[in-house]
């Protein structure tokens, strides 16, 4: 249990979390790109689209998912870049505004990322974050 | 691979979700199959129970259930049981090493134990390898994949239990969906979360623990109100009672290792007999005991009325009667004796609810629980379970919000703030409790409102009310408000989610977002008005009590000011400004305050004889 002392005001609001999103829109950087066009062609659905979506659990609080999706649900929000469509429910765009999908290669492995600027930690596996 | 996200097809076919009782003597898996929940089996010869109780053999291989149990006598160190008395305990806990006569290895935090064949493990892996071994046979059962879980743990779990539970079900290859109370669960196999509400009380008497718990049901959740139990008391104990009953009858002074655990085992079937028939016989060597019903009863008697004593106990600890409690959940295999069903409803003044296996009632409610989750039509809801979605608070003067719980925090999660009173001689203060991230009242939802009335007269400033507010493991919000110098003090619980769809929560976070600059300058307007009000309180407070002190030159000019400031407050947007004119009124009554002071040193003086000075 915190407490704190104060007549009205809090008496040191920035060190608790404000928890506001801090930037607005979901990126997609070139490599992401021409991989998903890869990809979803292999899938012989090269119109099928991306989901991205934070659920509970994971170890840091939350995790991301990611899947194919054929459409958009009704509230989903739809990001476009040359003809790839990344989905996101509502609620989990709260937690993502502002992400940028990129994908990685190096020597060793590749793979997606994805660059939340929400994110305060996250832990080692890679899918779990907090805010 | 570590560290990127992988994309999953839903085209391809899903894995099943179970739910799992991790229970520290015998562990089930169960599933909704068809709309309807079933154990599957555990163990070799379609067991529903998989015995808790893992083997580590020298060759490094593993061996968990009733081959392990086998393995306990030969090899005891080496073979873990009630391992769950060992989650989240670190060697230092000084009950931890008195819990089994096992190689401990010494050093760093969590408790490990040395076994044959390697490494040694920690309470976490051992528990990892029995999950593993439900997964994997509720894997054949299906044919195919398993990856999610709702895996139940005792409701006195503390944060560490409960993430060592997690972390093993990971180990295993599981996704925790959710932890869930083991008495939760078992109300949720009866369906007890279709009533509108009630207070519940969950009966679990096991081989070796007994707890009782009593739950609330506020708005289909669940809540725990009270826990007791004796985590040394069980079946085993009217074992025991019927082989000291036996030694007794068979004149058997100092019997051998051997001779107590055929009676053991002879005292155990006795029981299980005694359930169905009222007669039976116990024979050992030849010798005979008779053994009715009633004498069983009678025998277990003391022990069943120990159970009742931490049965009130909780129903105290919750505030509550026997009477307010709709109806009580049996679990746990050892509820099946007559005798204890009888004592239960004795207790309770009300049958208790066993038409569901006893052994099964948790695991199948983890099952539902796991099916409601993993559900496509209820998704939505399974989302962000863990924080709160928007921020809590209450009103200040001026209508401001002051967040006392941030959104994003984890749940369950407290925290407390004091306010102070805003006028002389206040005596009640409104706390008015508002949701969501906008800076005024007139922005945010309202939840609910109480008054905390009875605060000594006091001048403003003084009357302290130390407000507090908690979030349980089911987003439930209680909000409670304590005046610090006489200790009275109001509470309210409400959910801060009811009655709120998806689109509001969501639209709620964009207009804090879209109006966030506007909405702190308006706040900082409210702030400086609630400033002026209180400057002109005391302001006209000192007129009317020492205006004589004042030319009437004087007096005019201040009492311009005084107008000046309280139109300004009244008609400007401009906080800056209202700022301003505060801090010249303070110049401008600076030589009055000084004579106003001198008056009071004046008036205390002469209340005194000159002796005293």
């Amino acid at each position: 249990m915190n407490e704190a002392t104060s007549t009205f005001i809090a008496p040191n609001p920035s060190a608790l979390p404000t928890g506001k999103p801090t930037g607005k829109g979901i990126g997609l950087d070139d490599s992401a790109v021409v991989r998903l066009k890869k990809l979803l062609a292999e899938r012989n659905t090269p119109n099928a689209g991306l989901r991205i979506a934070v659920k509970g659990g994971g170890c840091s609080g939350l995790a991301y998912h990611m899947e194919w999706a054929e459409e958009a649900r009704p509230r989903d929000k739809t990001f476009e870049r040359e003809g790839v469509r990344v989905f996101i429910d509502p609620k989990s765009y709260l937690y993502l505004m502002g992400t940028e999908l990129i994908f990685e290669e190096t020597i060793m492995a590749s793979g997606f990322k994805l660059r939340n600027p929400n994110e305060k930690s996250a832990c080692g596996c890679g899918d779990s974050f907090s805010v | 691979m570590k560290g990127f996200l992988q994309i999953h097809d839903p085209l391809k076919p899903k894995g099943h979700v179970v739910g799992i009782d991790l229970g520290t003597t015998n562990s089930l898996v169960a599933s909704v199959i068809n709309g309807k929940p079933s154990c599957l089996p555990a163990d070799e010869g379609d067991a529903r129970l998989l015995p808790s109780v893992v083997h580590y053999a020298k060759s490094g291989g593993v061996v968990v259930g009733k081959r392990a149990v086998e393995l306990l006598a030969a090899a005891p160190t080496d073979t873990i049981k009630s391992v769950k008395r060992f989650m989240g305990k670190s060697l230092g806990d000084l009950e931890t090493k008195k819990l089994g006569a096992y190689q401990f290895v010494e050093g760093a935090g969590v408790v490990r134990f040395q076994v044959a064949g390697g490494q040694p493990v920690t309470p976490i892996e051992v528990s990892g390898e029995i999950l593993r071994t439900l997964k994997r046979r509720a894997e054949s059962a299906f044919a195919g994949k398993v990856e999610q879980a709702v895996i139940t743990v005792p409701a006195y779990f503390d944060d560490a239990q409960r993430q060592a539970t997690k972390d093993a079900g990971r180990l295993a290859g599981l996704e925790v969906l959710r932890l869930l109370n083991e008495p939760t669960a078992a109300a949720l196999a009866y369906g007890l979360d279709k009533n509108a509400q009630g207070t519940f009380a969950v009966y679990d008497l096991g081989g070796g623990t007994f707890d009782i718990s009593v739950l609330e049901l506020v708005e289909g959740v669940f809540q725990v109100k009270s826990v007791g139990g004796d985590s040394a008391l069980g079946g085993d104990d009217f074992d025991r009672t019927i082989v000291q009953k036996a030694l007794d009858a068979f004149a058997i002074a100092s019997p051998s290792p051997t001779q107590i655990a055929q009676l053991l085992q002879l005292a155990r079937a006795a029981k299980e007999r005694l359930t169905d028939v009222t007669e039976t016989t116990l024979e050992l060597d030849g010798q005979k005991l008779p053994v009715t019903r009633a004498d069983f009863d009678g025998w277990i008697q003391p022990l069943l009325q120990k159970t009742g004593v931490a049965v009130r106990r909780a129903i105290k600890d919750a505030g509550l009667t026997a009477a307010d409690i709709k109806g009580v959940v049996l679990v746990g295999g050892s509820t099946r004796v007559p005798a204890v069903r009888s004592y239960v409803e004795s207790i309770f003044g009300k049958p208790p609810l066993a038409d569901i296996d006893p052994d099964q009632v948790v695991a199948l409610g983890a099952a539902i629980q796991a099916d409601l989750l993993t559900n496509t039509e209820r998704q939505d809801e399974v989302l962000l379970l863990d924080v709160i979605p928007l921020s809590l608070g209450l009103e200040t003067m001026g209508g401001v919000v002051e967040k006392v719980i941030y959104r994003n925090s984890a749940i369950p999660t407290a925290q407390a703030q004091v306010f102070t009173t805003f006028q002389d001689g206040q005596t009640g203060m409104d706390i008015h409790v508002v949701q969501g991230e906008r800076e005024l009242v007139q922005d945010s939802r309202s939840l609910a409102r109480f008054r905390l009335s009875g605060i000594p007269s006091m001048p403003a400033g003084m009357g302290r009310v130390q407000v507090t507010f908690a979030i349980d493991a089911d987003g439930i919000l209680s909000v409670k408000a304590k005046e610090q110098t006489t200790g009275i003090e109001q509470a309210i619980t409400v959910k801060p989610t009811h009655g709120l769809s998806d689109e509001e929560v969501e639209q709620m976070l964009l207009d804090s977002i879209e109006h966030g600059e506007d909405d702190m300058q308006r706040r900082q307007l409210v702030e400086q008005q609630v400033d002026a009000a209180r400057v002109l309180i005391d302001a006209r407070k000192q007129l009317v009590e020492n205006g004589d002190l004042l030319s009437a030159d004087e007096r005019k000019s201040f009492e311009l000011g005084v107008e000046a400031l309280e139109t300004l407050s009244k008609t400007t947007d401009d906080h800056a400004a209202i700022k301003n004119a505060i801090h010249e009124l303070d110049e401008q009554a600076r030589p009055f305050v000084e004579r106003i002071m001198n008056r009071a040193i004046a008036k205390a003086a002469v209340g005194h004889s000159i002796q005293t000075f």
